[in-house]
């Protein structure tokens, strides 16, 4: 896989093939542009020579209101160099209550120096970034980011290939970039068929504010329970069709709470857990990664080796599958064929989260593990 | 005899659900005193199984039943009027809350039995028995309206229809599955035999691949609702060339702007537009459709008088556009979907853009009005439209001045329904003297107390005035007030959370 996190452009090129694609060239906005991981200069990089030097700080990535206090922050953020990680991860830390939209009328510099901070409305700049460029707005009702009228909203192009999912209510719901496909468009999360609907998307770090209140208006917006009911059947559907087993790639979206868009994986391009989990670090370890922080920085090797094990045993964060019967499991307990062949779906959770989903992960597996291959536990 | 129950919010789950609107009472009235009753269409009322098993077997000449968002019966009640009712000529079961057992009721039909002209199923989830369902459709030659539930196949959707080309109306099931190129070619054969089809429905799962099949009908379609295929802009665009006498269209917002400039570019004569959300409470999407799709089609369909539009988007200029594009329209019924939202260009409430909308439409009907609206909206309801009668409001206004606007100058409203809206007793008792010529007024979440609405039953004994409470309300608050007129006096059939004043 191309190196992931070059921007949004290189995201969707190297995850699926779509006319949508054309879209976004065609888009004069350019999606070079869109470069809120500061990688408008990556070319800038190799001149930079940050790329040979190990700057490891270089290569976190930490998002915050431009002009707020960063450490040590001094310019380009080049993910290029993602094995080279081994520092604490910032993504998703602090909630910040700073109002979302005074960042968003700023207009981020496309060009290297980024400041960043530690907090997490590295999501409200992230926004303010990308859709200034593309003439978005925000609601100014809600300088509080828990405001419940506070949503961005703004204007794209009619054509553009890529829908950038956010919210401005809450910093940490995880924003994901969709393709223009229906299989896409229909979103995953189950949903209440009487206009109450719990949001299923995890909030990766403690935020107070819960997204949840207001998309809980009972009977808003007025759709009969008929209709919903049957379109969320269609996307679960859809979904199936999605991580279907068969001959051919295999894609499963993977997410990571916190991480601004999904990614896609094609699970027939592994054959053992160990690249699985290599391929993950190398697409999301610029959000984040585990604790890797007492290691040395020795290198991409140490990363690799048994970080799904890492991952999984008390490190911050763990993944999980969903499986066909909807359950989320642990990763890493069957063997592998079984679990290409069950899972639909992959999420980077923090460990915190996922408290609780290991035994019954287990029992689950073991239950599998005594049906089909006999093993007496 | 056709009867409305319930009010309207309860299709949204507002309403508490042994609230009343029960058929049976009427069933038995109708049996001793009019057992000719050939037609019973039913909309929001509760109806049991038992209720259907007493309606196939008391009517003897009983032909047409249909039942759109109704409840309290299951697919045993089905098979009672498929068993019993010898010359039924009509079957649709819309959108209801039905209980679905399995689909043996199909079954049921007698051999013998060749009336049906009308069979709509489509909102049933279960298998039925495809065997039985083709000897039905090849032994009524009078079919004319054939809606097919998700669990029929593309496959055996071709030979149904071998047998039926003769008809109008087809909701298609399952339009997903994978087909061999000689099958596609028969479906393909088998749909441009159908002359008389106006109205194509159903397309569940709808592939893209396969849409080419519907152009030999899509020539001569009136009515196309694809509101549960999720189409593409390219892949909607691509039908709707072929679509070119279309005069009422339903979509999904997956059709985006770019979708809804084709409908603009190729249907001339559409009338009617609907544009539902694909996924209406996920609100970190940022897709479907904003105002520049609305614009489109107005400028490409003046002749559209009724729409329904639900967005996330919409500006004050973009509304005044379309209305200016489309001066007849009937029914403008716009949702926003996020409560109070502004204009989000220049942040500015959307009264204007209602305004606009019943300055310049004098034949409005019915508004369904949303987004961030003050009081001066409602100063402009009540000043021109004139003709209004159905009056939807959510999250509106600023003071009971608003509510008075409406209630004072609406002389023809006939329906209005409000809810989370900053309106109290004064708003409600502005309309004590109009209640009486309005069918119904529902205010749910509104500042309305139980006073008032006492004040209101005193005053106008010939209303029934009806409070609903929520759990853990202050006893004080009247939460949902429902006033209709009544000549019969307090229904007895009310359940205890429901108290008539």
């Amino acid at each position: 896989m191309s190196p992931p996190l070059l921007g949004v452009e290189e995201e969707v090129q190297s995850s699926v093939s779509s006319p949508s694609v054309e879209c976004i060239s065609e888009n004069g906005m350019g999606l070079k542009e869109r470069n809120y991981l500061g990688l408008s200069d990556c070319s800038s990089v190799d001149s930079s020579g940050v790329s040979s030097n190990l700057n490891l700080k270089a290569t976190e990535l930490r998002l915050g209101l431009p002009g707020s206090q960063s450490p040590e922050r001094e310019t380009e953020l080049c993910l290029l160099d993602l094995g080279k990680l081994d520092e604490k991860p910032l993504f998703p830390l602090l909630p910040s209550k700073d109002g979302i939209c005074s960042s968003s009328q700023k207009n981020v510099v496309t060009g290297n120096k980024r400041g960043f901070s530690d907090t997490m409305d590295g999501f409200s700049e992230v926004k303010g970034y990308v859709y200034t460029e593309k003439s978005w707005m925000f609601h100014e009702a809600g300088s509080d980011s828990e405001s419940p009228q506070s949503v961005g909203h703004g204007k794209y192009p009619g054509n553009s290939g890529i829908n950038v999912i956010l919210s401005t209510r809450s910093p940490g719901v995880q924003a994901s970039v969709k393709q223009d496909e229906p299989a896409n468009v229909l979103q995953e999360q189950p949903r209440a068929t009487n206009g109450t609907s719990l949001k299923q998307t995890v909030i990766s770090n403690n935020n107070t504010c819960a997204p949840a209140a207001k998309a809980q208006v009972v009977g808003w917006p007025p759709i009969r329970p008929f209709r919903t009911k049957t379109l969320a059947a269609s996307s679960k559907n859809n979904d199936e069709v999605d991580g279907k087993p068969g001959p051919g790639a295999l894609f499963v979206k993977v997410c990571m709470d916190g991480a601004p868009y999904l990614r896609k994986v094609d699970l027939r391009t592994y054959s053992t857990y160990q690249e699985l989990s290599s391929a993950l670090e190398k697409m999301f370890s610029c959000f984040t990664l585990g604790q890797c922080g007492s290691n040395g920085t020795a290198g991409k090797e140490t990363l690799s080796e048994s970080r799904l094990k890492d991952l999984l045993h008390g490190s911050e964060y763990v993944v999980t599958y969903k499986d066909k019967d909807g359950d989320w499991m642990l990763v890493g307990d069957v063997p592998w064929e079984m679990f290409i062949e069950t899972c639909k779906r992959l999420k980077i959770m923090k460990s915190s989260d996922a408290i609780g989903l290991a035994p019954r992960a287990m029992e689950k597996s073991k239950a599998n593990n005594k049906k089909e291959f006999g093993y007496g536990c | 005899v056709t009867l409305k129950g319930k009010p309207r919010f309860s299709d949204f789950n507002l309403v508490p659900e042994n609230w009343g609107a029960d058929i049976h009472a009427w069933l038995v009235v109708f049996a001793a005193k009019y057992p000719f009753l050939e037609e019973l269409r039913l909309k929001r009322m509760a109806i049991s199984d038992e209720s259907l098993e007493f309606l196939a077997v008391s009517f003897p000449n009983f032909k047409a039943l249909s039942l759109l968002s109704c409840d309290g019966f299951s697919t045993n009640g089905l098979a009672a009027i498929a068993t019993h009712c010898k010359n039924l000529t009509e079957l649709d079961i819309q959108e209801n809350g039905i209980d679905d057992k399995g689909g043996s009721w199909l079954s049921c039909f007698p051999e013998s039995f060749t009336s049906l002209e009308v069979l709509n199923f489509a909102n049933l989830s279960s298998d039925i028995n495809f065997d039985a369902l083709e000897r039905l459709v090849g032994r009524c030659k009078s079919m004319r309206v054939l809606k097919l539930n998700r669990s029929v196949s593309l496959e055996q959707l071709q030979r149904l229809l071998v047998n039926a080309p003769q008809l109008a109306e087809l909701g298609t099931g399952s339009f997903s599955e994978e087909l061999t190129f000689r099958q596609y070619v028969e479906l393909e054969s088998a749909l441009s035999n159908c002359k008389n089809m106006h109205t194509l429905s159903g397309l569940w799962d709808a592939k893209g691949i396969y849409l080419p099949a519907l152009y030999p009908v899509c020539t001569h379609l009136t009515f196309l609702n694809l509101s549960y295929a999720a189409l593409r802009s390219d892949e909607l665009a691509k039908l709707l060339a072929h679509c070119p006498r279309l005069k009422r269209l339903w979509v999904l917002d997956t059709v985006e702007d770019k979708g809804l400039e084709a409908v603009g570019l190729n249907c001339p004569l559409l009338e009617e537009l609907r544009v539902f959300p694909a996924d209406p409470f996920d609100e970190e999407i940022i897709h479907g459709v904003t105002e520049a799709g609305f614009v489109a089609v107005s400028f490409g369909c003046p002749r559209l008088h009724y729409v329904l539009y639900f967005c996330r988007q919409m500006t004050n200029a973009a509304v005044a556009t379309i209305v200016q594009n489309c001066p007849d329209f009937t029914h403008f019924r716009l949702c926003i979907m996020n409560p109070g939202q502004p204009d989000y260009i220049t942040n500015e409430p959307m009264d204007e853009a209602f305004g606009a909308v019943v300055k310049t439409c004098t034949k409005l009907q019915r508004l369904s009005v949303s987004g961030r609206l003050t009081d001066l909206t409602f100063e402009y309801i009540g000043r021109y439209a004139k003709n209004l009668e159905t009056l939807s409001v959510a999250f509106a206004g600023s003071s009971d001045w608003g509510m008075q606007c409406v209630m004072g100058g609406c002389s023809k409203l006939r329906k209005l329904e409000i809810r989370d809206c900053p309106f109290g007793n004064a708003a409600l008792l502005s309309g004590l003297e109009k209640y009486e010529s309005m069918r119904s007024l529902w205010m749910s979440a509104c500042n309305v107390t139980m006073n008032g609405c006492r004040l209101l039953a005193r005053e106008m004994p010939r209303l029934n005035v009806e409070v609903m409470k929520e759990d853990g309300s202050d006893d004080s608050q009247a939460d949902k007030v429902y006033v209709y007129r009544s000549i019969a006096g307090p229904r007895r059939d009310a359940p205890p959370s429901v108290l008539t004043l």
